[in-house]
């Protein structure tokens, strides 16, 4: 038979035989410095979340509550999301070396060791239930195992809870504490931990195949024959009637999930990258989504199958299989639970004896005399003993609860103890993470309103169900008052206990905290750690903190303090280490100063604590108590440098900017004043041609008094066309200046633009009339109105025309005028039959001292700035003049004048 | 790095979105039965599971 105590025993002991062997692969791995941590093994290791609760109870918990069960799951879910906070809490634990949730309080708050204390004994006492829930499951699988076994194995004095309670006490001290670590990481403990995810997953995943598909025709069928019995068609759809709990147990686990000591410790302590988080983000919510599907079908199947019968549900997914005979299966479930139970109980187990040690038992230690006469004694065995004692405690204690609650409970019921007792960490955390304000004092007070409001509403309540107390105060109220039945407190009834004790837990706890931190003042370690946590993303570091520091230290006295607390080894590599960053070559050359003090201290935090580490190191430096005023001094002081850098930084990029549009101004001021010399160039060579013309024929006329007089006349002819060409060229380069500076007066009226047109014609007429050019137009009778200055809208048209005349052979030459209204413009066109323009010309026509037709060979016929002068004044208007030619055929100079828009 | 990741704002956008779609009254919306399975238990696994695709989409991407 399978199923023997022997084979059990066996197989249960070859199981954690393997977890040691993945542990210590793990260690191994992490001192040859190739870590076998990667994200998802972290993502993982974050599903030690997922113990006996979820292994068997979900399925218990689904055949009462239907979907409520998934709250648990979805919290985390959403929980994870908010993933700025989670990485703000690892940022802050590794730069102030911290080892779990009570440093981590206590930290913040000023190192404070009653803080430290507080807060490590409601953790104690809040997740006592939930250990006792594992051993609970534990021990349930294993009666279940041995049901059918008549061989009595254990003897009447021992029952298999408190069999189970020592072998994993006894494991996880000879598993967890073999040594003291000083960096309060586990590689071997996370890796062994992932290992379990794995393995209980896959062993409820088996169990839920089977069940689904194996005893009945997958979801569908079950689904349906759930369907057909009003009893269990409740348990398949969401219970709006339970809004209120549904919603408090999401906030529940979603604080459980990072408050918990043992996630704490995971999610936070042992991460080795940040960048993790990201995998675990999403691939941790994917475990719970897949450990969860096949839940509600288990939980459905085993009504089904044992209806009518007298079987815990919560032991469903091990008597479903054994009832089918399937006993291999059965022992594979049984090797998952006890992963789930193990991997629980180690992991929080660890982080617990760590608090205990390092905030309980330390402070108390320090201040005894026995420890003041053994002064330089090497303290780390005396830690990894306390560590193995609490760790003995812790599961003792779970047993005591199991024997004095645990019967009257479901396992789910339990652990929701613990999970409201968590809760009570979140004002103080999430207050300490953002809000500076915060003080001890209010830390304090919130933290044990919250704990006592839990401990009557919940703890005492669970002791007197199963009988071990007077139920008095929950039935009719503390000394017989009504309004203080513990759980319809203050008449508060309708809610379930778990959402009744939240409610009020959390409403005195943040009541509190927040009432009593902006009544208090808090002292200046306590302002500087506030600021440290706040802004620890933007924390000035090292530098502020030297200044927070000032007083007297010794530095062999501190090295043995080290070598003290860290064993001799540790101690060496630490100082060697920290040397080297500071560029020297020997410990031994540390000066004693504020950075190696702090160094000192956050060694000792690491092993001890951050509070005992703080006593400590006070014991061997005098340090100078800086005050309140000062301390907030420096710290705003460093505030202020940084706003300040950051104004420079702004200020640099504004001047990197101003420079560079400087650049661009010099640039264009270069190109406008080449542009320059290259007109007062033009302008001299085209002034000079009439001037040589006028000079060779004056020297002419000068020099030869006999010349006829015919002759002297056509000189004297030539010499006044060219003083009258130079008076124009004149006239239109004062012309252009004035455009172009704006200095042009402009005296704008509405003008009828097809009369403008008209004039300009007839007073052409004449040229075209000599030159045989026929001119012909087409133009409105009443022409459209613009708003320009006529003599300008002339000085264009007749500019055009002139233009055109220049060019179209004599006698055979023709040009057409158009105006066209068009919708929001006036089109004019001024066409002509001459011979046209190539593609660049179109454009090179528009530029200063450009002449039509070929310069080298032909006498310029024009000074080459009437086009420029044109354009200018068009564009003034807000039109466009441009032309449309193509080489041999004609040329077509286009300009439109903006309508004035309609008056509305 | 002064302000959050654009991820992390993303990824906490995310979390912002489930709490309303994972608790009521939109929990109380879907009744009756989907693909023949109770319409409750099909919308919460799968809104937790377009939860765990876009969250894995966002922190898996690449660069920012």
């Amino acid at each position: 038979m399978l199923l023997s105590g022997w084979s059990i025993s066996l197989i249960a002991a070859a199981y954690l035989g393997v977890l040691f062997a993945v542990a210590r692969y793990g260690e191994a791995r992490a001192d040859a410095g190739r870590s076998i941590i990667s994200a998802n093994v972290y993502a993982l290791s974050l599903a030690v979340y997922c113990t006996s609760w979820t292994f068997y109870g979900s399925v218990g918990r689904a055949t009462s509550g239907g979907l409520s069960f998934l709250t648990i799951y979805l919290g985390p879910t959403l929980m994870l999301l908010f993933t700025g906070v989670i990485l703000k809490m690892i940022r802050i634990s590794k730069a102030q070396r911290i080892t779990s949730i009570a440093d981590f309080i206590a930290s913040r708050y000023g190192k404070s060791q009653l803080l430290a204390g507080l807060v490590t004994v409601i953790a104690v006492i809040g997740v006592v239930p939930y250990i006792a829930l594992q051993l609970k499951a534990v021990a349930a699988s294993v009666d279940v195992l041995f049901a059918g076994d008549r061989h009595r194995l254990l003897p009447w004095w021992l029952d298999s809870t408190l069999l189970v309670a020592a072998v994993l006490a006894l494991f996880t001290i000879w598993f967890g504490t073999r040594h003291l670590d000083a960096t309060e990481r586990h590689e071997g403990m996370v890796a062994a931990v992932a290992f379990e995810s794995v393995v209980k997953l896959l062993a409820f995943l088996a169990v839920g195949l089977f069940v689904t598909y194996g005893m009945f025709d997958g979801f569908a069928d079950l689904f349906a024959r759930a369907a057909a019995s009003p009893e269990l068609a409740r348990l398949v759809q969401p219970d709006s009637a339970r809004a209120g709990t549904w919603t408090a147990l999401i906030l529940l686990s979603g604080l459980a999930i990072i408050f918990l000591p043992r996630q704490f410790q995971i999610v936070v302590v042992e991460n080795v990258d940040e960048a993790h988080l990201k995998r675990a983000v999403w691939l941790f919510p994917l475990y719970l989504l897949l450990i969860n599907i096949f839940v509600l079908p288990v939980a459905l199947g085993g009504l089904l199958h044992f209806s009518g019968q007298a079987v815990n549900p919560d032991t469903f997914v091990l008597t479903l299989p054994l009832a089918h005979g399937a006993e291999a299966l059965a022992l594979l479930v049984f090797i998952g639970g006890l992963a789930a139970a193990t991997g629980m109980v180690i992991v929080e187990t660890i982080a617990l004896s760590t608090m205990v040690c390092n905030d309980l038992a330390m402070p108390w230690l320090l201040r005894s005399t026995w420890l003041q006469g053994e002064k330089g004694r090497d303290l780390s065995g005396l830690l990894l003993l306390i560590r193995r004692i609490a760790i003995g405690l812790i599961l003792l204690l779970g047993y005591v609860y199991f024997r004095a609650a645990g019967e009257a409970y479901a396992l789910v019921g339990i652990g929701l103890i613990s999970f409201a007792a968590v809760a009570q960490f979140a004002p103080a955390m999430f207050g300490g993470m953002y809000w500076k304000q915060g003080t001890r004092a209010g830390a304090v007070a919130g933290l044990l309103g919250g704990f006592a409001v839990w401990l009557y509403t919940l703890l005492l309540p669970s002791f007197a169900r199963s009988g071990w107390i007077d139920d008095g105060f929950v039935v009719h109220g503390l000394f017989g008052l009504a309004g203080l039945k513990a759980q319809a407190l203050f008449g508060l009834s309708g809610f379930d206990e778990i959402s009744h004790s939240l409610m009020w837990s959390l409403f005195a706890n943040i009541g509190l905290y927040v009432l009593v931190s902006l009544n208090s003042r808090p002292d200046a370690t306590e302002a500087g750690q506030a600021e440290r946590f706040v802004d620890v993303f933007r924390y000035a570091g090292s530098a502020t903190d030297a200044r927070l520091w000032r007083g007297n230290a010794s530095q062999p006295q501190l090295v043995a303090l080290l070598e003290r607390f860290l064993g001799p080894v540790r101690a060496r590599q630490q100082l060697a280490a920290h040397a080297a960053t500071r560029g020297l070559a020997d410990w031994r050359e540390l000066p004693a100063d504020a950075g190696f003090v702090r160094f000192a201290e956050g060694e000792l935090a690491a092993a001890i604590g951050s509070a005992s580490a703080r006593v400590m190191v006070a014991s061997v430096a005098q340090e100078e108590d800086l005050g309140l005023d000062e301390v907030l001094g420096i710290l705003d002081e460093a505030t202020q440098v940084r706003a300040y850098s950051h104004q420079l930084e702004n200020k640099q990029r504004e001047l990197e900017a101003a420079t560079g549009e400087l650049r661009a101004a010099n640039e264009r001021l270069r190109e406008v004043d080449r542009m320059k010399d290259d007109f007062i160039a033009t302008v001299t060579h085209e002034l000079r041609t009439p001037l040589t013309s006028i000079r060779a024929f004056s020297e002419m006329l000068h020099d030869d008094p006999r010349l006829e007089l015919a002759e002297r006349t056509r000189f004297l002819g030539i010499i006044v066309g060219e003083t009258e060409r130079l008076t124009r060229l004149i006239n239109q380069i004062l012309d252009l200046a004035k455009l172009e500076s704006g200095h042009a007066e402009w005296t704008s009226t509405t003008v009828d633009i097809g009369a403008v047109v008209r004039e300009a014609m007839a007073s052409l007429e004449q040229l075209f009339r000599d030159k045989a050019v026929a001119l012909s137009g087409e133009i409105p009778e009443i022409g459209p109105q613009v708003q320009v200055d006529r003599d300008r809208l002339t000085q264009v048209v007749i500019n055009l025309l002139s233009n055109a005349v220049k060019f179209v052979p004599g006698g055979s030459g023709q040009v057409r005028v158009r105006v066209l209204p068009l919708a929001d413009m006036v089109r004019v066109e001024v066409a002509d039959n001459g011979p046209g323009l190539g593609g660049d010309e179109c454009r090179l026509v528009f530029e200063k001292f450009r002449q039509g037709g070929n310069t080298l060979t032909d006498k310029p016929q024009g000074t080459g700035l009437g086009l420029p002068i044109s354009r200018q004044i068009v564009e003034y208007f807000g039109g466009n003049l441009w032309v449309e030619s193509q080489p041999g055929a004609g040329a077509t100079f286009i300009f439109t004048v903006p309508l004035p828009a309609p008056e509305a | 790095m002064k302000r959050a990741s654009l991820s992390r704002q993303r990824l906490a956008a995310l979390g912002l979105l489930g709490i309303p779609l994972l608790t009521y009254p939109l929990l109380g919306l879907p009744g009756g039965e989907w693909f023949g399975l109770p319409a409750g238990y099909v919308y919460l696994f799968a809104v937790w599971a377009g939860l765990v695709v876009l969250a894995a989409g966002v922190a898996e991407r690449k660069g920012k």
